[in-house]
C-alpha cells in the first residue's frame, strides 16, 4: 500500500469529508485504501466476515459522479452534501443489506441472504456512505468477546492473543485499525461500549427507540439499540445524525426530533473544553466493583479530574441497585432471546435439517444449527418463562428493573448533566479467559448493561492505557441527551488533545497483515491448549 | 440466610430443552445442568429485594400503542418472500408432514 494511503485511513472522517470535497483525493481512491488495509489485515485480525469490494468500488464512483456534480454548482452544491458522502462504513452482520449475507454470527443463518435493506442500511445508502462488508460478532450478539462467533474469533488489534470485547468485536477492531473511520454495532447490554473500551475507540449506545431496529436481527427487543463506532467523537455524532429518527416499520423508534447540533460538535479543542465548565457530573460509587483492575480505575479517576480541572463539577452518587443489574439483566435478556429464537426453526429460512419429522427436524436444526452461549441463553430464558417460574423470575426481574430505572431518574430530576463511570472493569483479555466461566463473561457488562436496563445513552471514549490496552471511560446521560453526552466527550477530546496517549496507535497492527503469523482462531486455539495443560 | 430460588434437576433441564426445541447430546445436557444452577445462583440475590409494591417495566420509553390505518401496501413479492426457503413447490413451502395418515 502507498504511504499516502496509510495516512489517509488514519485520518477522520470529517477531515476525509474535507478531502472528497476539495478533490484532494476521490472516493474510489479512498475506498480503494480503506479495502486495501481491511482485506490485508483479516488474516491476523478477522474482523470482517465479508469484504464487498465490488458493491463498495461502484457506490464510490456514484458518490465521485456525486461529488464532480456538486462541485460544478460551487460552494453552495457541496455544502449540501450528506456528511457521509463517499466515506466507508462498516456493518455488523447482524444489519440486512439486500442480496448479501447476514448470519448474525450464527451458522442457523449460513446460505441465508437478506431479502431487504435494515432501515439504517436504507438510510446510510441515502447519505451516500460507501458499505465495505460485514464484521464478525459473537452470536446473535450473545457475548464480550466475539469468541462465541460461529466463524472463528476476532483478534484485538492492540493485542492480536486477546480479544476485542463483543458482541460488536469485529466493527470495534475494524474501526480501531483504520479499515473504516465509521462503523455500526447493536448494544443489548454493553456491545458496543465496552468493545469500543477495548479496543481504544469511541462508541455510543443510542436511546432506546432513537434509531430504528427494522431489518436487524434481534436479540432481546426491550434493550438492543444500534448505534454508531468511531474513532472521535465528531465522526460518532455525525454517523447517529444520519442513521437517527422515527420510522414506522419499528414501532418502537420513537417521534422525537434528531438533533442538528449533532453536526455542530465543537472543531477547536479550547471551544469544546470551554464547554465543559460548569456541567454537573455524578460518579456512582457502585461502578467501581469489586474486581476492577487498578489500572483501569486509576485512568478513570485521572479523567475524572481532568473534567474537573476543566470546570465540571463532579460529585459522588449512588445508584443502590447496581448491584442487582446482573442477575435482572440476565433473566429479562434471555427470557426475550428465548422468544426472538423460536422462529429459527429451518422452515422457512436458514439452514437446517429436513431427514426426519416436524419435530425431530426442528431439535436437530436449532441442536446443530446454535452454538453453547445461544442454547445456554435460550435455556436460561425459556425457564424464567415457563409455568410455575415466570413470578419468580421474569415478572421479579422486571420489577427490580422498575428500580434500576428510578435509581438513574432520581440522578437526572436531581439536574445532573450525566453520569462518569468505567466502562468495562477490565481491559482487553486473553483468548479462552472468560470461556470456561460463563458468569464471568457475564461480570464483563456489570457497569454497561444498566444503562440498557433503563433505556439511557452511554458512550464510551478512550481515556488512556493501562499495562499497553486501552481504557474506557463511559459517559451516561438523561433520555434522548446524545449530543450532550457527545459533547461532553468531544470537551474531553480537547483537554487531552496533547496527552501522549492520543498518539498511539494500537500496538500490533503491523502484525495483523503477516501471513506468516496466526489467525485468531488459531491463537484462541492455543490459548484453548495451554489452558488445558495448565 | 436465603435460600436458592430454585435448583434444576436434570429432568428439568430435559424438559426446558424439550420447550425450547433444542436437540442435545446427554454430554451437553449435563454440562448445561451445571452452568445453569451456577447461573441461577446469581440471581438469589434478587430475593434480597422487597418488589411486592413495584410495578413491572416492560419498556423503558413513554410510547402509547402506535395504530395505523388498516389498507393494503406495497409488500414483496412471492418469488423474494421465498427465496429463502429451502424446499417450495407451486408458491408454497415444503415441509414435512405434522399428522400420520395412519396407513
Amino acid at each position: 500500500m502507498p504511504a499516502d494511503a496509510l495516512e489517509l485511513i488514519r485520518r477522520p472522517g470529517h477531515e476525509l469529508a474535507a478531502g472528497l470535497r476539495s478533490g484532494e483525493f476521490s472516493s474510489v481512491e479512498l475506498i480503494d485504501a480503506h479495502l486495501a488495509a481491511a482485506e490485508r489485515d483479516n488474516h491476523g485480525l478477522h474482523a470482517w466476515l465479508t469484504i464487498e469490494s465490488a458493491s463498495a468500488r461502484a457506490e464510490a464512483a456514484v458518490a465521485d459522479s456525486r461529488l464532480a456534480n456538486a462541485r460544478r454548482e460551487g460552494a453552495a452544491g457541496l455544502t449540501a452534501l450528506p456528511p457521509l458522502l463517499g466515506l466507508p462504513v462498516a456493518l455488523k452482520d447482524l444489519v440486512s443489506v439486500a442480496g448479501g449475507q447476514c448470519t448474525a454470527g450464527s451458522r442457523i443463518l449460513a446460505g441465508y441472504t437478506a431479502p431487504y435493506d435494515a432501515h439504517i442500511t436504507e438510510r446510510l445508502r441515502a447519505t451516500g456512505a460507501v458499505i465495505l462488508g460485514k464484521t464478525n460478532m459473537d452470536e446473535f450478539a450473545m457475548g464480550s468477546s466475539t469468541e462465541h462467533s460461529a466463524y472463528g474469533p476476532t483478534s484485538n488489534p492492540w493485542d492480536l492473543d486477546r480479544v476485542p470485547g463483543g458482541s460488536s468485536g469485529g466493527t470495534a477492531a475494524a474501526v480501531a485499525a483504520f479499515h473504516a473511520p465509521f462503523g455500526i454495532g447493536t448494544d443489548t447490554g454493553g456491545s458496543i461500549r465496552q468493545p469500543a473500551a477495548l479496543c481504544g475507540i469511541v462508541g455510543l449506545k443510542p436511546t432506546y427507540g432513537r434509531v430504528s431496529r427494522y431489518g436487524i436481527v434481534a436479540f432481546a427487543s426491550s434493550l438492543d439499540q444500534i448505534g454508531p463506532f468511531a474513532r472521535d467523537s465528531r465522526d460518532a455524532a455525525a454517523l447517529l445524525h444520519s442513521v437517527a429518527g422515527r420510522d414506522e416499520r419499528d414501532s418502537t423508534s420513537a417521534p422525537v426530533p434528531v438533533p442538528e447540533a449533532l453536526l455542530a460538535l465543537a472543531t477547536s479543542d479550547d471551544a469544546a473544553a470551554g464547554a465543559l465548565r460548569g456541567k454537573r457530573l455524578g460518579l456512582p460509587r457502585e461502578y467501581f466493583v469489586a474486581g476492577m483492575e487498578l489500572g483501569v480505575e486509576g485512568r478513570v479517576r485521572e479523567a475524572v479530574s481532568a473534567l474537573q480541572a476543566a470546570g465540571a463539577i463532579v460529585e459522588e452518587v449512588s445508584l443502590p441497585h447496581t448491584e442487582y443489574g446482573l442477575a435482572t439483566y440476565y433473566i429479562v435478556a434471555p427470557a426475550e432471546a428465548s422468544a426472538n429464537l423460536a422462529r429459527y426453526d429451518g422452515i422457512r429460512y436458514g439452514a437446517g435439517r429436513r431427514d426426519g419429522d416436524t419435530l425431530a427436524n426442528e431439535l436437530a436444526t436449532r441442536g446443530e444449527g446454535f452454538g453453547a452461549e445461544v442454547k445456554r441463553r435460550i435455556m436460561l430464558g425459556t425457564y424464567a418463562l415457563s409455568a410455575g417460574y415466570y413470578d419468580a423470575y421474569y415478572l421479579k426481574a422486571q420489577k427490580v428493573r422498575t428500580l434500576i430505572k428510578a435509581d438513574f431518574d432520581r440522578l437526572w430530576a436531581q439536574g445532573f448533566d450525566a453520569l462518569v463511570a468505567p466502562t468495562s472493569p477490565t481491559v482487553a483479555f486473553r483468548f479462552g479467559a472468560r470461556l470456561a466461566d460463563p458468569v464471568s463473561m457475564y461480570l464483563s457488562d456489570a457497569c454497561t448493561l444498566p444503562a440498557n436496563m433503563a433505556g439511557l445513552p452511554g458512550i464510551s471514549i478512550p481515556c488512556g492505557l493501562s499495562d499497553g490496552l486501552p481504557v474506557g471511560l463511559q459517559l451516561i446521560g438523561a433520555p434522548w441527551s446524545e449530543a450532550e453526552l457527545l459533547g461532553l466527550a468531544r470537551g474531553y477530546e480537547g483537554i487531552t488533545a496533547s496527552a501522549s496517549w492520543r498518539s498511539l496507535e494500537p500496538t500490533q497492527l503491523a502484525l495483523a497483515g503477516d501471513r506468516g503469523q496466526p489467525t485468531p482462531a488459531e491463537r484462541a486455539a492455543s490459548a484453548a491448549t495451554l489452558a488445558g495443560a495448565a | 440466610m436465603i435460600e436458592r430460588m430454585a435448583s434444576l434437576s436434570r429432568d428439568d433441564v430435559v424438559h426446558v430443552a424439550h420447550l425450547a426445541r433444542l436437540g442435545m447430546t446427554e454430554a451437553e445436557l449435563g454440562r448445561l445442568e451445571g452452568e445453569l444452577n451456577h447461573i441461577l445462583d446469581q440471581y438469589t440475590r434478587l430475593t434480597e429485594l422487597d418488589t411486592d409494591a413495584i410495578e413491572p417495566t416492560a419498556q423503558t420509553i413513554e410510547l402509547e400503542n402506535i395504530l395505523r390505518d388498516d389498507v393494503v401496501r406495497p409488500s414483496f413479492p412471492q418469488s423474494i418472500a421465498l427465496s429463502n426457503a429451502p424446499e417450495t413447490s407451486d408458491g408454497f413451502i415444503v415441509v414435512a408432514p405434522i399428522l400420520d395418515r395412519g396407513d
